[in-house]
C-alpha cells in the first residue's frame, strides 16, 4: 500500500514537473484559435461588425464576446466556416450589422477631389495613393470595399462601384431549374 | 487495333508502345462528320471586318500595340505577349485598325472583351520584307522555340495553351511526341480534311516538332474512322523516307481525343492528377498545332488562319473551311450558304463540349474548331431534370475515373471541400455523364460551377491574406510614427527642463545659433525682408523692443 502510493506520488512528481516546463519552454505567444479565426474572416477592415477591425473582432470571438454572425462582408459563407471551425451552430447573418452584398470598390472623382488626404488617413490597407493638395487615387486592386473613406470625404468625391463582371472572374451558373430533392414521400 | 498489315510492318512501333490499351468508359456516339469530312477545304475569304480578341489563349491577355486609325499589313504583330504565359496575335489580312474596343467574343458567358477591329482593304498586302524559311536540321530548339512564339502558335485542339511553354519549359527527357488527330467529337472533321489536303506538311511539322522536342518516339495517333486521312498521312511518311514517325489507328470511343485518355491508350500511363503529360515524359501536340508550326517555321507566317467545321443541320451547306482568325462566325455561315429556316441555336465547338454563342458576331480565334447550327430534331432541349436515381451509369462511362454522383451531389450543396475531396479538377468536363443521366441532369454545368467558385474563393483568399499584411503594416506604420513623436517630445522637454543652474551655457547656445544664422545671411548678402520702408512707428517700436532687451541681457546685440 505505501510503496504503491509513494511510487504513485514519485511519478505524479516527475511528470509534473515536466509538463510545467514543457508549458513553459514550448509556450505560444498568440492565441491560435485567433489566427484560425481571423484566417476565415474577409478582411475587408470594415469595422462593422462594431470591432476595430478583423483582427479585434477574431480576439473578440475566441474570447467568447462577439457572436459568429456579425460579418456582413463575408456573409453566409464566412458564417458557415467560423460555425465549423468553434464548433457551433450556424445563424444568420445579423441585419444590425448590415446586409451582405456583392464586392464593390470605391474609386474617387479626380476632378472634385481636393487632396485633403483625409481619406488616406481613414484607409485601413493603404489602397488610397496621394499627397496634401495633390489628387487622389483609389489602387482598386487593393481595395477591400470597407467604405470607410467615404464618411471623411468633406466633398463627397468618392462614390462605389460594383466589381466588374470580367472573363477572369465569370462563374459558370447553375442550372435554372435544379432537379427536385428526393424525399421520403416524393 | 494496332497497325497488323503487312505493307505497315516497317513502321511498327518501338516495343515499349506496341500495344493498346484502353481508358476506363467512354461512349460511342454517331460521327455526324461524313459530309463536311468527304468535302475539300474551301475558302471563307476577306471579310469586310475582322475581330480579333487579345485573348484567344490561355494565359495573360496579349498588350495591343497599335491605335485606331494605323495601317497595318497581314501578319504583322498587333499585340504582344506581356509574359512568358502568352502569345502575340498578329492581323490576319491588311487593312485599317478602326478600334480597340470591347466586343462579344467565343465566350460562355456571352461577355466582352477586349478586340481589335480591322476593316479590310481587301488586298492582303504583306509586310516587305518576308523572311527566307529557315532549315529546322540546322536551328537550335530553343530557336525553333522563338520562332514558335513569335507566330503566336497556341494549341489548336481546344485548349488554346501557349505551344512554347509546352516544348520548351521543362525539365524532364521527352519520351513520346504524341501528334493527336484523333477528332472524337461528333460533326468535326476539321483534322480530318487538314490532313487529306495538306498531309506532307503536317508530317513536316511533325519533324520540326520531333527536332525541337527530341524525343526517343513520335506516334501520330489517328482515328478508326479516318481511311482517307491515314492513306494521305502515310503517303507523306513514305514520300519523306520517314520511317521514325509511326502512325496507330485508335478505336473510335468518345473521348479517345482527350489528351489524357490517348496517352493512356497508347501508353497504359496515367498522367498524375493536377500534372502535365510533361511529367511523365511525353509531350502531345494538335495535328493543326503542327501545320501552323511548319507556317511558322518554312513559309516563316505567323498563325492567321485555321480550318473549322461550319456544320450542323441548321446550316445550308455543311463544310470545312480555311478561315482568317478574326472571321465573324456570321460571315462564315453566310458563306456556307445561310442558315436554314428551322435552325434552332448557334453552338462554338463540338455538341458534347461546346457552348451555345450569344451572338453570330463573335469571331473565329484559334481555339474555334467548329460551328454548329442545329435545329431542334437534331438537338432537342433537354427535358426537364428529375432526382438523381443512383443509377451510377455516369460512373460507368466516366473517362476520368471519377464518381460524377457524388460530384453532383457535392457541387450542388455547395460543399466544395468534399467535391474536391473526390477530385473535381480531374474532371475534363467531356459530358459523357450528362449525356448517358435518365434523369437529364446537367451534371457539366455543376462541375463547372463549382471548378470556378473554388477559383474564385482561392483569388479570394489571397485577396484578404494581402488585405490583411497590408492592414497590418499600416498599423505597424501608425505606431511606429507615434513612438518616435513620443520619443521627440520626451527628448525636448528634457532638455528644457534640464539643468536650470546651467543657464549660461544654454544661453551660449542660443547666441551661437544667432550667430551661424547671421554668419549665414552675410555669406549670401541678405537682409530680413521685412525691415526696409519701415514707418516711423515701427521703428519706434523696434528701438522699444531693443532697449528692453538690452537692460534683460546686456550681452546681447540688437536688431540691425
Amino acid at each position: 500500500m505505501l510503496t504503491a502510493l509513494i511510487t504513485f506520488g514519485i511519478l505524479a512528481a516527475v511528470i509534473g514537473l515536466v509538463l510545467g516546463y514543457a508549458a513553459i519552454r514550448f509556450h505560444v505567444e498568440s492565441d491560435p484559435v485567433v489566427d484560425q479565426i481571423d484566417a476565415l474572416l474577409p478582411q475587408t477592415q470594415c469595422g462593422q461588425c462594431t470591432y476595430a477591425g478583423c483582427r479585434p473582432y477574431a480576439e473578440a470571438m475566441a474570447a467568447g464576446e462577439a457572436d459568429i454572425n456579425q460579418c456582413p462582408p463575408g456573409g453566409a459563407s464566412t458564417i458557415l466556416a467560423l460555425a465549423d471551425l468553434l464548433g457551433v451552430d450556424p445563424k444568420p447573418l445579423n441585419p444590425e450589422h448590415g446586409e451582405h452584398s456583392e464586392k464593390t470598390v470605391v474609386t474617387i472623382d479626380e476632378q472634385v477631389c481636393i487632396g485633403c488626404t483625409l481619406c488616406i488617413q481613414a484607409c485601413p490597407v493603404d489602397a488610397i495613393l496621394g499627397a496634401a493638395k495633390q489628387m487622389h487615387t483609389v489602387i482598386a486592386s487593393e481595395c477591400t470595399g470597407c467604405d470607410l473613406c467615404i464618411p471623411p470625404c468633406p466633398v463627397e468625391c468618392i462614390h462605389v462601384v460594383p466589381v466588374k463582371t470580367t472573363l477572369h472572374n465569370w462563374i459558370w451558373p447553375l442550372p435554372e431549374t435544379p432537379p427536385r430533392e428526393v424525399t421520403a414521400h416524393g | 487495333m494496332a497497325d497488323s498489315g503487312a505493307s505497315f510492318k516497317r513502321r511498327q512501333q518501338p516495343a515499349s508502345f506496341g500495344r493498346l490499351h484502353t481508358f476506363h468508359g467512354g461512349l460511342q456516339l454517331p460521327g455526324h462528320c461524313e459530309v463536311t469530312a468527304a468535302l475539300p477545304v474551301s475558302s471563307a475569304g476577306i471579310p469586310p471586318i475582322l475581330v480579333l480578341p487579345l485573348q484567344q489563349h490561355i494565359g495573360a491577355p496579349a498588350e495591343c500595340r497599335v491605335r485606331p486609325g494605323d495601317h497595318v499589313c497581314k501578319g504583322q504583330t498587333i499585340a504582344t505577349a506581356p509574359g512568358p504565359i502568352s502569345v502575340p496575335v498578329h492581323a490576319s489580312s491588311s487593312g485599317t485598325v478602326i478600334a480597340v474596343e470591347k466586343r462579344p467574343v467565343p465566350h460562355p458567358s456571352g461577355l466582352q472583351a477586349e478586340c481589335i477591329v480591322i476593316e479590310t482593304d481587301g488586298r492582303d498586302s504583306r509586310q516587305q520584307a518576308d523572311h527566307a524559311a529557315i532549315d529546322y536540321r540546322h536551328t537550335e530548339p530553343a530557336g525553333l522555340c522563338e520562332l514558335i512564339q513569335q507566330a503566336g502558335i497556341v494549341g489548336l485542339g481546344g485548349a488554346g495553351f501557349p505551344t512554347r511553354v509546352k516544348l520548351c519549359n521543362r525539365s524532364q527527357r521527352i519520351e513520346l511526341l504524341l501528334i493527336n488527330a484523333v477528332e472524337c467529337e461528333p460533326y468535326i472533321s476539321c483534322d480530318n480534311r487538314l490532313l487529306q489536303e495538306r498531309a506532307a506538311e503536317v508530317v513536316e511539322g511533325v519533324r520540326i516538332l520531333r527536332h525541337t522536342v527530341q524525343p526517343d518516339v513520335c506516334i501520330i495517333a489517328i482515328e478508326d474512322h479516318m481511311p482517307a486521312a491515314e492513306q494521305a498521312l502515310r503517303a507523306a511518311l513514305d514520300a519523306v523516307n520517314e520511317p521514325d514517325i509511326s502512325v496507330t489507328r485508335v478505336p473510335d470511343i468518345y473521348p479517345s481525343g482527350g489528351e489524357r485518355q490517348l496517352i493512356k491508350i497508347l501508353t497504359g500511363r496515367e498522367v498524375p492528377s493536377q500534372g502535365y503529360p510533361a511529367d511523365i515524359g511525353i509531350i502531345c501536340q494538335n495535328v493543326g498545332t503542327a501545320a501552323a508550326v511548319y507556317d511558322a517555321v518554312v513559309r516563316r507566317q505567323p498563325l492567321l488562319s485555321r480550318i473549322v467545321t461550319v456544320t450542323g443541320d441548321g446550316v445550308a451547306q455543311p463544310q470545312n473551311m480555311d478561315v482568317l482568325l478574326g472571321t465573324p462566325v456570321s460571315h462564315l455561315i453566310a458563306t456556307a450558304g445561310g442558315y436554314t429556316e428551322d435552325v434552332e441555336r448557334l453552338l462554338i465547338g463540338g455538341p458534347m463540349m461546346g457552348y451555345t454563342a450569344h451572338t453570330d458576331s463573335v469571331p473565329v480565334i484559334k481555339t474555334s474548331n467548329c460551328v454548329l447550327a442545329v435545329t431542334r430534331e437534331e438537338m432537342p432541349a433537354p427535358p426537364p431534370a428529375q432526382p438523381c436515381i443512383r443509377c451510377a451509369k455516369c460512373t460507368d462511362v466516366c473517362p476520368a475515373e471519377l464518381l460524377p454522383q457524388q460530384l453532383y451531389w457535392y457541387a450542388r450543396s455547395n460543399n466544395y471541400d468534399a467535391a474536391q475531396d473526390y477530385e473535381l479538377f480531374d474532371c475534363i468536363e467531356c459530358g459523357c455523364c450528362a449525356y448517358v443521366c435518365p434523369s437529364h441532369i446537367p451534371l457539366v454545368q455543376y462541375y463547372r460551377h463549382a471548378k470556378a467558385e473554388i477559383w474564385t474563393q482561392e483569388i479570394q483568399k489571397k485577396v484578404s491574406d494581402t488585405a490583411r499584411s497590408r492592414h497590418e503594416a499600416k498599423q505597424q506604420r501608425l505606431a511606429r510614427i507615434k513612438q518616435e513623436r513620443a520619443e521627440r517630445m520626451s527628448r525636448k522637454k528634457q532638455a528644457l527642463s534640464g539643468d536650470s543652474g546651467n543657464k549660461d551655457a544654454k544661453q551660449a547656445a542660443i547666441q551661437a545659433a544667432l550667430d551661424r544664422v547671421k554668419h549665414k545671411q552675410k555669406l549670401a548678402g541678405t537682409v530680413p525682408k521685412n525691415i526696409d520702408n519701415l514707418t516711423v512707428e515701427q521703428q519706434r517700436l523696434i528701438d522699444a523692443a531693443d532697449r528692453r532687451r538690452q537692460q534683460q541681457h546686456p550681452g546681447n546685440k540688437t536688431t540691425d
